[in-house]
């Protein structure tokens, strides 16, 4: 649905997005992860053609973003959520989206409804909201047109708790129902239990791609890994490197280059009581997360790319 | 997941106008009034207009025999005054505030084809114009009703059309050059020190350049915008007062208006 070819954004001899290419299919969630200034903002920014890329192209439905008849109630855009008047109440803020876009007034309180903002609140001026209560507002923004392509960029960013449980519940059930989301985000935890499909980009290139499984195979070099713990570590380690398998202690456990099955069935024929077992990549997401976008700080070196930037 | 499959990765837009530009215009109208900075300015300009032409009308009244008697005329240009100063800053703002509140980014995500929102509010600013202008005069027929009330002789009505069309027109140019300013600059602060500058410092270089040379003197007609409205308010003009209005209109409206549009259409929105 929507679909990046060969992107590249420069600023001078600065690339901001350095030839990326994926696709957002309806139906999921995509997430785009990286670290601040990695170039998902821009990235979103030309999709919505309020940034002219230098090559390369975005396409929504098959289609340039400005050539979408009346694209608000087509693509439900979130870019930034303190980008709005502050003297305006949030109010008045949906009534504008709502007559550009031609919809019913109604259509406001549904979506005041939906992202929980009171009558109260949504008389107040914008200058008075709190970050989560902009955030709110910008996805009702989002949502008013009602879109079948979702552009959120850093939608959790200053949503308590619950409020990120909230928003996950509700692109979850908006993908479900055929739609097609990409949101971006600097934080794996508000990310990983969402999309469908995460992209990790850094210094404006994808560094890696997949579902959450498929990037926890990749970043344990497709090996599987189990934490375990027993009531007796010493005789599950025997029994374990008797096996063929490799187990290091680690914390109060062992860490077994294995699946769970594995080891417990080991556990089981040795009649060792397990007091815990379970996939030890679990902070393999996180490790390669850092790991990839730390690498391409590490490329980003004055000395090789001051020399490699200039000659590209 | 499973229907992810089977829905192909288009949108149908076939059933979807564009924003009818009437819509745009209507928004944007909306925008100029639906803060306190926005009602205020226009408020201001309405409220001002009046206090003066009050002001004039209670020195008016009280002129001694040897004044010459105030017409309706006078109430106009009173307002006139005012609104010219105050007008340019709405023309301003409906362009800079998007930039500095960053609505601009919501704007043309809306409507990317950026020219048609530039156009909207041009024409808003257009009509706001002539709200006030209508009010002016309203303002001014009412004081000089009354100025012939309390004065013995009754009111003079010495107006005409040419000095209303007179009156729209440089109110009206007068918000363009504001717009086609902030156009250029897209700052508030910037395009209303720049405006200022050019309204009211420019005039007093344009005198010393044209006392000191010579050959400024006679090219100066042509560059000075202002002068050359003045004409505007007895009409009909001639063929060198119109061809002074517009290569000196060409000069301070068109041509920054001009490099205003060619970089919002380019530029990149944050």
């Amino acid at each position: 649905m929507i679909k990046v070819e060969g992107l590249t954004r420069a600023y001078g001899s600065f690339l901001a997005v350095d030839d990326i290419s994926f696709e957002c299919k309806p139906g999921t969630v995509t997430g785009f992860l990286g670290p601040n200034g990695a170039g998902k903002t821009t990235t979103m920014r030309v999709m919505v053609g309020l940034t002219p890329p230098t090559r390369g192209e975005v396409t929504i439905g098959g289609l340039h973003y400005r050539d979408i008849p009346n694209p608000g109630r087509h693509v439900g855009v979130l870019l930034d959520a303190s980008a709005q008047h502050a003297g305006r109440t949030g109010r008045e803020v949906l009534e504008i989206g709502a007559r550009t876009m031609g919809l019913e007034s109604a259509r406001i309180e549904e979506m005041l409804e939906l992202v929980s903002l009171d009558p109260r609140e949504a008389k107040r001026r914008v200058r008075n909201y709190s970050l989560g209560m902009r955030q709110r507002l910008g996805i009702a923004h989002a949502l008013l047109g009602d879109p079948s392509v979702l552009i959120l960029d850093e939608p959790a960013n200053g949503l308590d708790p619950a409020g990120i449980r909230w928003m996950r519940g509700l692109l979850q059930g908006y993908a479900e129902r055929g739609g097609t989301v990409l949101l971006s985000s600097h934080l794996l935890h508000e990310v990983e239990q969402i999309a469908d499909e995460m992209i990790l980009i850094g210094n404006g290139r994808i560094v890696a791609r997949g579902t959450r499984e498929e990037l926890l195979l990749g970043a344990t070099g497709g090996v599987a890994t189990t934490l375990v713990t027993s009531l007796d570590n010493h005789a599950l380690s025997q029994a374990l490197t008797e096996r063929g398998l490799v187990a290091h202690p680690a914390g109060g456990g062992l860490r077994v280059t294995a699946e769970p099955v594995e080891v417990g069935r080991v556990a089981a024929d040795r009649q060792i009581v397990l007091t815990d077992l379970r996939a030890g990549n679990e902070g393999g997401l996180e490790d390669l997360f850092l790991e990839l976008t730390a690498d391409t700080q590490r490329e980003g070196h004055p000395q090789t790319t001051m020399t490699s930037e200039v000659s590209a | 997941m499973t229907t992810a499959m089977n829905v192909p990765p288009t949108i149908d837009v076939t059933g979807t106008a564009r924003i009818p530009f009437a819509r745009l215009f209507r928004v944007e109208l909306r925008k100029s009034a639906d803060t306190r900075a926005g009602r205020w300015l226009i408020g201001v300009t309405a409220g001002l207009s009046l206090l003066a032409e009050v002001i004039f009308l209670i020195v008016a009244a009280n002129h001694t025999p040897q004044d010459v008697p105030a017409k309706f005329g006078d109430f106009v240009a009173v307002s006139a005054f005012i609104s010219s100063v105050l007008l340019p800053v709405l023309g301003i703002m409906l362009v800079t505030s998007e930039w500095s509140q960053r609505t601009a980014m919501t704007t043309f995500a809306l409507e990317p084809k950026r020219m048609r929102i530039i156009l909207a509010k041009m024409l808003a600013g257009t009509a706001l114009t002539l709200f006030v202008v209508v009010f002016a005069l309203f303002v001014g027929l009412v004081c000089n009703a009354l100025l012939g009330v309390l004065r013995t002789g009754g009111a003079d009505w010495t107006f005409g059309w040419s000095g209303f069309f007179g009156f729209l027109i440089t109110q009206t140019l007068a918000m363009l050059g504001g717009f086609a300013l902030a156009c250029l600059l897209l700052n508030t602060p910037a395009a209303i020190v720049v405006f200022f500058a050019y309204k009211w410092v420019l005039p007093v270089l344009f005198f010393w350049g044209s006392s000191l040379m010579n050959w400024f003197d006679r090219l100066s007609p042509w560059l000075n915008f202002q002068a050359a409205q003045g004409p505007l308010y007895e009409m009909p003009l001639s063929g060198k007062e119109w061809g002074q209005l517009l290569v000196s209109g060409f000069v301070w409206l068109v041509v920054p208006l001009a490099i205003g549009l060619w970089r919002i259409r380019r530029a990149e929105v944050k």
